[in-house]
């Protein structure tokens, strides 16, 4: 690949580049700064940037049933995400080796079911979730993470799919080896970056979703509606609220951490040949 | 070893033939190139010999047994593909192991039939690594390995040997004859390289818009082309045509006079009227004493020398067309020089100037 020459517009670019990361950052910062205040410090004006440190906050979350809402998240978002990417393996791969007729529009019908408004779909589902008795519970989170994140996951895993190149679909036939052997043993190790973003993406959406969980639970929850008690205490819990927010975050900033290399990878696969 | 029967094979995508009316009988062990220009279903064929494509009509038949709906592993054939196609995420042995573990062989067969081929490609070294990790070369062994290590009944090659550099194209295309001959496996070999085709194959199936121009030797192909197609597609640099008039059974224009002999001066004998006469750049030679309008020279002005080393080759201005020759390097020449050049006269080639075919073509 050919490096582009350095010109003059070079350190502009720099630190325009600096300046919108630090705008990104900035919010996230004050979250955590705040939540090692004391609910005086974090409303004072003007705001205070030296402060005692106290880790009150933190102690009163565990004090909390913190722990059962950070089960049931762990939980949803591990078997959800699972399911998803076993789910959308297979489909994914048939659309690319063997698509169906209309392939294109049934393509199209899975990511059109995320351009629906989901207030406009709560109701028939909390009606769906009452009837099969599912309310306030793991399972009905489960059910309805993986179908929202499913669409998303079999586009993308078939983008990465579409990249492998027809001679090594047409190496696996010559070799004589099955559909299922195929796709497990050469396709799915092929594609591993593209399915670690893609988990990760499902896993981030699952662990971040607060509208069908507030609507569809209340003790058997996840971290978003925990947090949202701690906002309808009647009294501004800023720094409360700041430490919980930045315990939520932490799983999400380490995972994606850890999988920056093939999170960059897969979400680039395919951009450069 | 096997025979492969090809009977009237044709593939269509919509109204385009890919593939037309294809019939090709190999021989137990023969080693067929499959040569012509980008889309002239050269590929395509193999293909459908592979069982990766289905034919529209025809027949494929493998040792008598027709293997036309059969899937590409049921008819036992291995292929090595232009990117190689090695499973990146294997080392070397577990691509060459891959094809056996499907076939179901033990651990020890797999293992002992792995590390032969690897001995016979002089790739045991390299059995633990990864492709990522292999030179151009090494990997088109690879790619080889895994094609043979389950000793097929046919072995189909899609231009290997495209993707490596001019010194390594020669040592490979060297070394896959040597293993084909040795193995004496059926193999066809796509390229649209004239002078792969003219150096590996027993036989080479010249082709063009899903035809097969001619199926013959190397050496019948060069010396006897069925028509313009043929004759400008193999040899390398291409044949000169030049459009001319029968006159007492020679050919001439402004600019040559040539007389051709044996089967082509026949049929030029019992013709008339006008033909396309063909000459190869290194069937013609200075002729420094000659004057112009000697029967058997050509003549005009140099227009451009280059220097091929030992060799030079010539453009020169015939009577308002451009052709070449290829001779010795000697003083006599220098660009804007007016040149006579004298052909060999057995190695000339004539064709109807309305179909493009041969003289010596018997008519379609």
């Amino acid at each position: 690949m050919n490096r582009r020459r350095a010109s003059a517009l070079d350190p502009l670019l720099t630190l325009l580049t600096w300046i919108g990361t630090l705008i990104m950052f900035l919010p996230i910062a004050w979250m955590i700064l705040t939540s090692f205040k004391t609910e005086e410090d974090a409303v004072s004006y003007p705001p205070k940037l030296f402060f005692t440190p106290t880790l009150d906050h933190y102690r009163r979350i565990f004090e909390n049933d913190f722990v059962s809402f950070a089960t049931v998240s762990v939980l949803v978002t591990v078997v959800s995400t699972l399911i998803v990417i076993l789910l959308a393996v297979p489909a994914a791969f048939a659309l690319t080796v063997r698509p169906v007729p209309k392939w294109r529009d049934i393509l199209f019908f899975f990511i059109s079911t995320k351009m629906m408004p989901i207030a406009a779909g709560i109701v028939p589902i909390y009606l769906v979730a009452r009837t099969f008795d599912l309310l306030n519970t793991s399972a009905v989170l489960i059910i309805v993470y993986t179908s929202m994140n499913l669409p998303l996951a079999i586009w993308m895993i078939r983008s990465f799919m579409v990249e492998i190149p027809r001679d090594v679909f047409d190496a696996v036939a010559v070799d004589g080896a099955g559909r299922v052997r195929e796709m497990v043993q050469i396709i799915v190790p092929l594609i591993k970056p593209g399915l670690a973003s893609t988990a990760l993406l499902c896993a981030i959406f699952s662990w971040n979703e607060f509208f069908l969980a507030v609507n569809l639970t209340t003790t058997v929850s996840t971290l978003p509606v925990f947090l949202q008690k701690f906002l309808s205490f009647g009294k501004l819990y800023t720094a409360q609220v700041a430490a919980v927010a930045t315990l939520i975050n932490i799983p999400v900033v380490v995972a994606g951490w850890l999988a920056q290399k093939s999170l960059t990878r897969g979400l680039t696969f395919g951009a450069v040949k | 070893m096997s025979v492969i029967a090809i009977e009237n094979l044709n593939k269509s995508f919509g109204a385009f033939n890919a593939v037309d009316n294809l019939d090709l009988t190999t021989e137990d062990g023969e080693f067929v190139v499959l040569v012509g220009p980008s889309g002239c279903g050269k590929t395509t064929t193999m293909r459908m010999i592979a069982g990766l494509e289905s034919s529209t009509s025809g027949t494929i038949r493998i040792d008598g047994e027709s293997v036309t709906d059969q899937s590409p592993s049921e008819r036992d054939v291995a292929m090595v593909f232009q990117n190689y196609a090695l499973y990146p995420h294997l080392t070397v042995y577990e691509n060459m192991a891959f094809c056996l573990k499907v076939r179901k062989w033990s651990k020890d067969e797999i293992d002992t039939q792995v590390r032969k081929t690897a001995k016979a490609l002089d790739i045991e070294a390299l059995l633990e690594r990864k492709p990522s990790a292999l030179s151009g070369g090494q990997r088109q062994r690879v790619a080889l390995g895994r094609a043979i290590v389950r000793e097929p009944r046919v072995f189909l090659m899609d231009e290997p040997l495209s993707n490596l550099d001019a010194k390594l194209r020669i040592e490979m295309r060297a070394e896959i004859v040597k293993l084909c001959r040795r193995l004496k496996i059926t193999t066809f070999y796509v390229t649209h390289d004239q002078l792969e085709a003219l150096t590996m194959g027993h036989r080479i199936v010249v082709m063009k818009g899903g035809i097969a121009q001619q199926i013959d030797t190397p050496q019948n192909i060069y010396d006897t082309p069925v028509n313009t197609f043929v004759a400008g597609f193999i040899g390398s640099p291409p044949m000169n045509f030049l459009n001319a008039t029968i006159e007492n059974g020679t050919l001439v224009a402004p600019g040559f006079n040539l007389v051709p002999n044996g089967p082509v001066g026949t049929a030029i004998g019992h013709r008339t009227g006008t033909v396309i006469a063909g000459v190869r750049p290194e069937h013609l030679a200075p002729r420094p004493a000659a004057v112009p309008n000697t029967p058997g020279t050509i003549w005009g002005c140099i227009e451009l020398i280059e220097p091929l080393g030992s060799q030079i080759m010539i453009q020169v201005s015939v009577g308002g067309h451009l052709i070449s020759a290829q001779f010795e390097r000697g003083p006599e020449v220098a660009v804007g020089k007016d040149i006579v050049l004298v052909h060999r006269p057995d190695a000339l080639h004539a064709f109807d100037s309305v179909s493009e075919r041969s003289v010596l073509a018997p008519a379609n």
